[in-house]
């Protein structure tokens, strides 16, 4: 028996070393140099010989209780969804709390920090936004920075043409982007999978493009400047350049770049805790249960009676318009936006935050917006590494949590006091059924 | 029996791209009736059922609900005239909870009975209850099969259009939904029930149609199909 397993060990090592050689020599063992090459042979062995030990330790780690339920614990997050009783505890004072700390954040925050804080809620807007089309409804979106960029240039073209400022912009913005996403949602109401991802990668393309290229009206690859914003005619700047007051000469402060950023943070964290807000009401709403119903299972929602037109619209329309207000914060943080900013790369990131949430979870979502916005942050240090490290994370996510971070909840509607099978009575209060 | 019926099929056809899978097919339900269409692998029963929700749409002739011809209305208007289809292999939603798959049932009405029919349903179907807050992916076939009919149901339909019901079901649990299908009936509703199962559904139904490559090839009172020999022979297995 112990013989066996150390023979079966020894198999796996050599197994290991051979193939690593294989790989290791050609690439570490030989360096150019000049017309000739040196041999490095004693590097490329020793490379080999770690990797064959790291997996020799992998599976003796394995061959332990501890290991076995670690791998135990992490098959099993593959499995079910978890439905509700009715019966938890409200987080209130838990979320209150988070609310307190997220609005105390920028009096603690240097200026780097609240940055990425900043840029974190924006991922947070978007995620939410295109869980509602992705997560919720089903409907695979690969070109959902084209709503982003429509948000962003509203506010850049619109002031330069228009004189919009940031708070008309913020309430333009969900419409202009949403009257897109139906446009775009129109033609694509037939089309599932594959080939859904395909025309709205397309709208994607052609949104950029369009920014690229209409040099007259988009000022095209040199981008457009964005102004500061204002609240209640007090302006950021050191000087009132919009016809209102500088903030710090009204208040008689001294004058501090920080204010602009603490304020775009501030009025930032409300709207996501509005949005996260709406996007958790609408779930228990019959028109997401229509989105998920619909991701699920089309025929049968058609026969149910379920208007799939209205359905897919509005998923497309409310995620585009959430996209739309991520823009509008994304150029007044910037100060400027240009194409480059809305490449595929990120819709790609998007979607990365949404599947690696846990398609449809809200919690999810928001945590994996923050952790693949502030750990490429953290892992500046290995700048060189960093996509690397990056993509190796998401291959491990995907292979022991391939729901995603949090799984996802289903919410009970009628609470049941009776756990299982119990004759308790049926309807257990109105109040609690509405 | 002067009054119309129901629901009339009168000449349809229907077409899969260039295969015609509905060849003039004329059959009627009326109110209150257990009707039963049997037939063989690929005849076009599901076919028939699915044309009622204009997937596909009948390209030839009409299909008249209470004498109104509702082949071309969209196919989410069609489930509030009163028509609930019990889809084959079920077809509910695996990630959705048991209550959440009900409440998708009452679509077409509101939610406005949802608590009164709930009790209905769970009263008829007690396992529904003991795992109403389980997905529904994680129920046996017979509890899926349940909660089909249950979610069909929610939306008190006048007609409900049963999908091979038994498919897949173990002999016990067949025996179950076709009492069940008894119980509902009872309530007052009417039954059309396409099935390979002949002997359940011939002994469960008054009248019965039997289809045969896009045909109605026979049709009649059920226990005299049930003594017919062509049917014995085809779909009874006995000589």
């Amino acid at each position: 028996m112990e013989t066996n397993r150390i023979l079966t060990l020894a198999k796996q090592a050599l197994l290991t070393f051979t193939v690593s050689l294989i790989l290791f020599a050609p690439i570490s063992g030989l360096v150019l140099e000049g017309f000739g090459f040196r041999n490095e042979l004693v590097r490329a062995v020793l490379l080999a010989a770690l990797v064959a030990v790291g997996r020799v330790v992998l599976s003796v780690v394995g061959m332990t209780a501890l290991g076995r339920k670690l791998a135990g614990s992490a098959a099993r997050n593959g499995g079910g969804v978890i439905v509700m009783t009715g019966n938890e505890k409200s987080p209130v004072l838990i979320l209150a709390l988070l609310f307190a700390a997220g609005l105390a954040l920028p009096f603690f925050a240097d200026k780097y920090f609240l940055g990425i804080a900043i840029l974190a809620l924006i991922y947070c807007l978007l995620g939410l936004g295109l869980n509602i089309v992705v997560g919720l409804a089903g409907l695979l979106d690969l070109g959902f920075v084209a709503f982003y960029a429509v948000g962003a240039y509203l506010l850049a073209l619109g002031y330069q043409y228009l004189g919009i400022g940031f708070w008309s912009a913020l309430i333009i913005a969900p419409f202009l982007a949403g009257l897109c996403g139906m446009i775009l949602a129109f033609p694509v109401l037939k089309m599932h999978g594959d080939y859904l991802a395909i025309v709205t990668l397309g709208f994607g393309e052609i949104i950029r493009l369009v920014l690229n290229n209409w040099l007259e009206f988009t000022g095209g690859p040199n981008g457009a400047s964005v102004p500061p914003p204002t609240v209640l005619g007090l302006e950021f700047t050191r000087t009132a350049k919009q016809g209102g007051v500088p903030l710090h000469d009204y208040f008689g402060i001294a004058y501090s770049a920080d204010y602009k950023f603490w304020f775009i943070y501030l009025v930032l964290f409300l709207v996501v805790c509005l949005v996260i807000y709406a996007v958790e009401r609408l779930r228990v709403m019959p028109l997401g249960r229509m989105w998920e119903a619909l991701r699920e299972d089309e025929i049968a929602c058609r026969s149910l009676g379920v208007n799939h037109v209205f359905t897919k619209l509005t998923a497309f329309m409310l995620g585009a318009s959430t996209g739309g207000l991520a823009g509008v914060f994304f150029a007044v943080h910037q100060g400027f936006v240009n194409p480059t900013s809305f490449t595929f790369f990120e819709s790609a990131l998007i979607l990365a935050i949404v599947v690696l949430g846990g398609l449809g979870s809200t919690v999810g979502v928001i945590a994996a917006a923050l952790v693949l916005t502030i750990l490429p942050e953290l892992l500046r240090d290995f700048a060189e590494y960093r996509v690397l490290i990056f993509g190796v994370l998401m291959v491990a996510m995907m292979i022991w949590k391939p729901r995603g971070l949090v799984r996802v909840r289903r919410p009970a509607f009628f609470p049941s006091t009776a756990p299982r099978g119990d004759t308790a009575p049926l309807s257990v209060s109105p109040e609690v059924a509405r | 029996m002067s009054e119309a019926p129901l629901l009339e099929f009168s000449g349809v056809r229907a077409h899969y791209g260039p295969v015609e899978a509905l060849k003039d097919v004329n059959v009627h339900i009326f109110k209150g009736e257990i009707v039963s269409l049997i037939g063989a692998n690929g005849a076009g029963k599901t076919t028939l059922l699915s044309s009622i929700f204009g997937a596909p749409r009948a390209s030839t002739g009409k299909i008249l609900h209470k004498g109104e011809d509702i082949s071309r209305l969209p196919t989410n208007r069609i489930s509030r005239r009163g028509i609930a289809l019990v889809p084959e292999g079920r077809q509910i939603y695996q990630e959705m909870s048991v209550e959440e798959n009900m409440m998708m049932g009452t679509t077409p009405i509101g939610m406005a009975y949802f608590e009164e029919d709930r009790t209905t349903m769970f009263d008829l179907f007690p396992r529904l209850k003991e795992r109403r807050n389980q997905t529904a992916g994680t129920m046996s076939g017979g509890e899926q099969q349940m909660l089909a009919i249950a979610r069909a149901m929610m939306a008190r339909p006048e007609l409900i259009l049963f999908d091979e019901p038994s498919l897949g079901l173990a002999p016990l649990v067949v025996k179950r939904v076709f009492e069940v299908l008894r119980e509902i009936a009872a309530m007052g509703k009417t039954i059309f029930l396409v099935e390979q199962n002949a002997n359940h559904a011939l002994k469960l139904s008054k009248r019965a149609y039997v289809m045969v490559n896009g045909r109605i090839h026979l049709s009649g009172e059920s226990a005299a199909l049930l003594d017919n020999e062509d049917v014995r022979k085809a779909y009874l297995g006995l000589h």
